[in-house]
């Protein structure tokens, strides 16, 4: 068996023998194995493995070309963070056969045609900078390359198409000149001096309305939060400044430049960049994270400052690292703690605000939150001694400058915080902190400490959270989460309604039927009514209110209890919340009941709308209501509407691609009977599309019933977060005080939060919003937070 | 638009070795289900830890359908969708809860007479085998106690 087992990749002979015995698929497997794995686990150097490669699959090309230049490229595509190694490894192979190296560049240029085709910009990114940095290995001639570059930098001429158009293209090119900058400047530097300062004049007359709403600080010290593209110009000016000198960039092709400068160059075939069309989906621009300088650091090695071309580098690759590996945490961990050049820079400082970036990226996280707890979880597995110190100073950081920070990030740190803690048995030193408690409860610190401890609550218990803070902090303690029970005992028996709990309960113990409970129900008086209702069904808040404190006070035990009693009620509670007003009762009182226990509601609200006992709607206008006003800003009342909104896109969804499904089902029928050739088409088709037609067209109808439903939260949200926040607004200019407090901050944050978290599903909706809401009446500062929003795909 | 096999690796969402001894049907038709499968079984936990516990953490993965609890019974968790199970696979599977280290393993689902738990007294399977007095899990494992 194991004569027959594949040998490593730095054994250039051998595969010649076994080639001639084994299948074609085990060979193609192979050679992606070979070309994906090149270097790694390795004794022999870099260099010898790629020499020992080239011959490999130059021997291999008369048989399995096109299944090399398709592994090439796939790497070309998707490997960014090994982009010199496989550079090399085309340079190499370039020398050896000068027409693989002509189809290489053909079919990498074929491929980034369908990239950009399909949206796919990020790879089309990386192919750019792949074809870059083979000028460096003399694979594609300079000026070639420059006049690509020439044809990239024109876009920002045109006439129409948004500006993340015109923002990808110059990003292309200065982030493609760590790698080449040197060699095109010196081949071609009059056309490169041209093109920089057509970069930088777009630059400078590019509006950037975008950035408030994407930067993590609004302040700009300790570190300035830049829009990316600024960032890199100053980055690649700096580069300049220094005469192209880079010094971070592994670049292997150095060591065989002996042979490399031999090999006949290709030139690159004339690029016109496709034009704008109305399905093109441009990246949404960015702002540059940075928490760490080198002062950060004190020992070891020195951090590249926030203009080097180094610190650039450093942070793609630990980017394009986690993309590569985000699903396996242990592997990610590895490959991050193994950067090559590591012991150049302070590679946990570089790792711990990559990952925070990554983390608190407006609009959304590139990979789901929980997977960045769980990999810092394993880095300080895997460097115990180091990587949780730079974590706590991270936070700590963190925790001082929460006064400028994003609520949408704090929410991010804050769930990090309380689930990372979980894991260490919450040891942290809160003393650090008792700052918070001489300040108001509803400033950023205290208040970040008090959702913490919340947060920290639910994945433990009441007694933990108390045991583990010192005595001073009690003010901040969550409060013991138990049920509210109006009615306990005799106590409450002047409470209208009363007696009849009592009624109800032991109904409720005597499995009585709906209609008994009911019939119940009926004895309760109505306080909003005078005269008598004989029908008695209109709503009846005092209804709602003994029948549910009841209910949830008896199925007060679990999550499971409450489900179980919602379940089997479903009927009677269907028929009481049967109006608007009635589901914003329930949900009131579900609240009273069970406000120390924020997490149940959160629970209790979520299965009412699943079940249909109250609409997403009503739980939009029990938030924003006069109820709630006192508990607007606190954590869990925006889990619950962030929660509401995604289940009704969710449901949207669902339903279109039931629709979607049904058509693709009809046009199978329709081609299948044309294939068939059936005579009797005619007579069968109506027989058999018939019921899927009908199918159809009621999911059509669902689907815009459901649209409909979708585009009316919004509008409730929005019209809500307007009324609000122009009446703060006006309240303070009339009363001549400053309308920037904590609350205000607050909430046109979540306003700002709401579109950066739903901007997909929005943008449908735009000509409605703008047309009915944000007109030009608003006051501005509503208005700019719209503005601000569709500056982001503009 | 070819993707290479050698990248896709996803370890901690495959299925392990284990097969349940009472699944109604063959080796073929169980690995099926499990590989479709949104539910997942939590061992490990402790017997102190409660079910809102489980749903804030799960809830990190996505949205929890149901849980199963049960004193030595089968504790499950049930999301909507795959994606949000395979997410806890590789996120949740092998971290702490209630300071325990928790494991996930998938789940054929929920039927009739899977209410307990892999060991043959119907509890953990590590509990079986357990030697030391572990008071969050009932004391002496099975094997001593008989």
């Amino acid at each position: 068996m194991s004569r027959r087992r594949h040998s490593d990749e730095n054994d250039g002979g051998q595969p010649h023998k076994r080639r001639r015995t084994s299948e074609p698929i085990e060979i193609e497997d192979r050679l992606e194995s070979l070309i994906c794995r090149v270097g790694e686990k390795s004794t022999s150097s870099l260099e010898s493995n790629l020499e020992g490669l080239a011959g490999v699959l130059e021997a291999d090309l008369p048989n399995y070309k096109n299944k090399i230049l398709r592994i090439l490229c796939t790497v070309a595509r998707l490997l960014p963070e090994k982009l010199t190694v496989y550079s090399t490894l085309v340079g190499l192979l370039n020398a050896r056969n000068y027409n693989f190296g002509g189809e290489f560049v053909e079919s990498m240029i074929r491929q980034l045609k369908e990239t950009l085709k399909l949206n796919l910009y990020n790879e089309a990114l990386y192919l750019v900078r792949f074809l870059s940095d083979l000028v460096n290995c003399h694979v594609i001639a300079a000026p070639s390359m420059v006049a690509m570059f020439e044809n990239f930098v024109s876009v920002v001429q045109e006439e129409d198409g948004p500006q993340v158009r015109c923002d990808w293209y110059v990003y292309a090119v200065l982030s493609s000149l760590p790698w080449v900058g040197k060699e095109l400047y010196e081949k071609k530097d009059v056309e490169m001096e041209r093109i920089l300062n057509q970069i930088e004049s777009y630059l400078k007359r590019r509006q950037k309305i975008h950035v408030p709403m994407l930067q993590v600080w609004t302040a700009e010290k300790p570190h300035p939060q830049e829009e990316y593209l600024d960032c890199l110009f100053a980055q690649v000016q700096k580069m300049k400044k220094d005469r192209w000198q880079e010094r971070h960039i592994l670049r292997p092709y150095i060591a065989f430049d002996s042979v490399l400068c031999e090999a006949l160059q290709h030139n690159l075939p004339p690029f016109t960049p496709p034009p704008h069309s109305e399905d093109a989906v441009y990246p949404m621009p960015k702002v540059v994270f940075r928490m760490f300088d080198y002062t950060d650091a004190p020992e070891g090695p020195v951090m590249p400052g926030s203009h080097s071309v180094e610190r650039f580098v450093i942070e793609e690759n630990l980017h394009y690292i986690i993309k590569s590996h985000w699903r396996e945490r242990k592997t990610c961990a590895a490959q991050l703690l193994s950067y090559p050049g590591k012991n150049k820079i302070p590679l946990n400082y570089h790792i711990v605000e990559v990952i925070f970036g990554e983390l608190f990226q407006l609009p959304q996280p590139p990979h789901i939150d929980v997977m960045y707890t769980t990999l810092l979880i394993e880095l300080c597995k895997l460097q115990p001694g180091s990587l949780p110190q730079v974590l706590a100073q991270a936070t700590e950081m963190m925790y001082t400058r929460l006064d400028t920070m994003n609520t949408t990030c704090i929410d991010r740190f804050l769930n990090w915080f309380s689930h990372h803690l979980s894991n260490f048995q919450f040891r942290w030193s809160w003393d650090d902190w008792s700052d918070c408690l001489t300040q108001d409860l509803d400033k950023p610190k205290p208040k970040f400490v008090r959702e913490v401890l919340e947060k920290s609550m639910r994945l433990s218990y009441h007694q933990r959270i108390v045991d583990i803070v010192p005595a001073n902090f009690s003010a901040l303690i969550p409060t013991n989460p138990i049920f509210i029970y109006k009615y306990m005992d005799e106590s409450s028996s002047s409470l209208p309604g009363y007696a009849v709990t009592i009624a109800i309960s032991n109904a409720i113990i005597n499995r009585s039927s709906n209609d008994e409970i009911l019939t119940i129900l009926k004895d309760v008086p109505n306080p909003n009514q005078e005269d008598d209702d004989d029908e008695g069904d209109s709503f009846n808040p005092l209804k709602i209110d003994v029948f549910l404190q009841t209910l949830l006070h008896m199925a007060a035990k679990s999550f499971s209890h409450s489900f179980s009693a919602l379940a089997k009620f479903h009927e009677v509670l269907k028929i009481l919340t049967d109006s608007d007003e009635g589901k914003l009762h329930i949900l009131r009182v579900v609240y009273e009941a069970w406000r120390n226990h924020p997490q149940m509601i959160s629970v209790l609200i979520d299965k009412m709308i699943r079940t249909q006992i109250v609409d997403c709607a009503a739980v939009a206008n029990w938030i924003f209501s006069p109820d709630m006003a006192h508990d607007f800003t606190r954590f869990y009342v925006w889990e619950i509407l962030h929660s509401t909104v995604r289940k009704m896109n969710k449901h949207v969804q669902k339903i279109q691609k039931e629709l979607e499904t049904a058509k693709e089902k009809l046009e199978k029928q329709h081609s299948r009977r044309k294939d068939s050739g059936d005579e009797e088409e005619d007579k069968n088709s109506d027989e058999e599309d018939g019921p899927l037609e009908e199918q159809i067209e009621r999911l059509q109808e669902k689907v815009e019933s459901a649209q409909s439903e979708q585009k009316n939260l919004f509008l409730v949200i929005f019209q809500r977060f307007i009324m609000m926040l122009t009446e703060h607004l006006v309240r303070c200019e009339t009363g001549g005080v400053d309308f920037n407090t904590p609350w205000y901050k607050n909430c046109i944050e979540r306003l700002q939060q709401i579109f950066l978290m739903h901007h997909q599903t929005i943008q449908q909706y735009m000509v409605t919003l703008e047309n009915l809401l944000f007109t030009a009446e608003l006051d501005h500062h509503i208005l700019t937070v719209y503005r601000q929003f569709c500056a982001l795909q503009m | 638009m070819s993707i290479l096999n050698a990248l896709r690796s996803d370890s901690y969402v495959d299925i392990s070795q284990y097969r349940d001894q009472h699944f109604k049907g063959n080796r073929y038709e169980q690995e099926k289900l499990l590989k479709m499968s949104c539910t997942l079984y939590v061992g490990n936990l402790s017997f102190y830890t409660t079910e809102e516990q489980v749903y804030e953490l799960f809830s990190k993965s996505g949205d929890v359908k149901r849980i199963v609890m049960g004193l030595d019974k089968v504790k499950k968790t049930a999301y909507y969708t795959r994606a949000d199970s395979e997410h806890a696979m590789r996120f949740i599977n092998g971290t702490r809860l209630d300071d325990r280290i928790i494991r996930t393993d998938w789940d054929a689902g929920f039927k009739e007479g899977r209410q307990y738990g892999r060991g043959k007294s119907g509890g953990q399977v590590r509990d079986e085998y357990r030697q030391d007095y572990d008071p969050a899990r009932g004391g002496y494992g099975k094997i001593i106690k008989k």
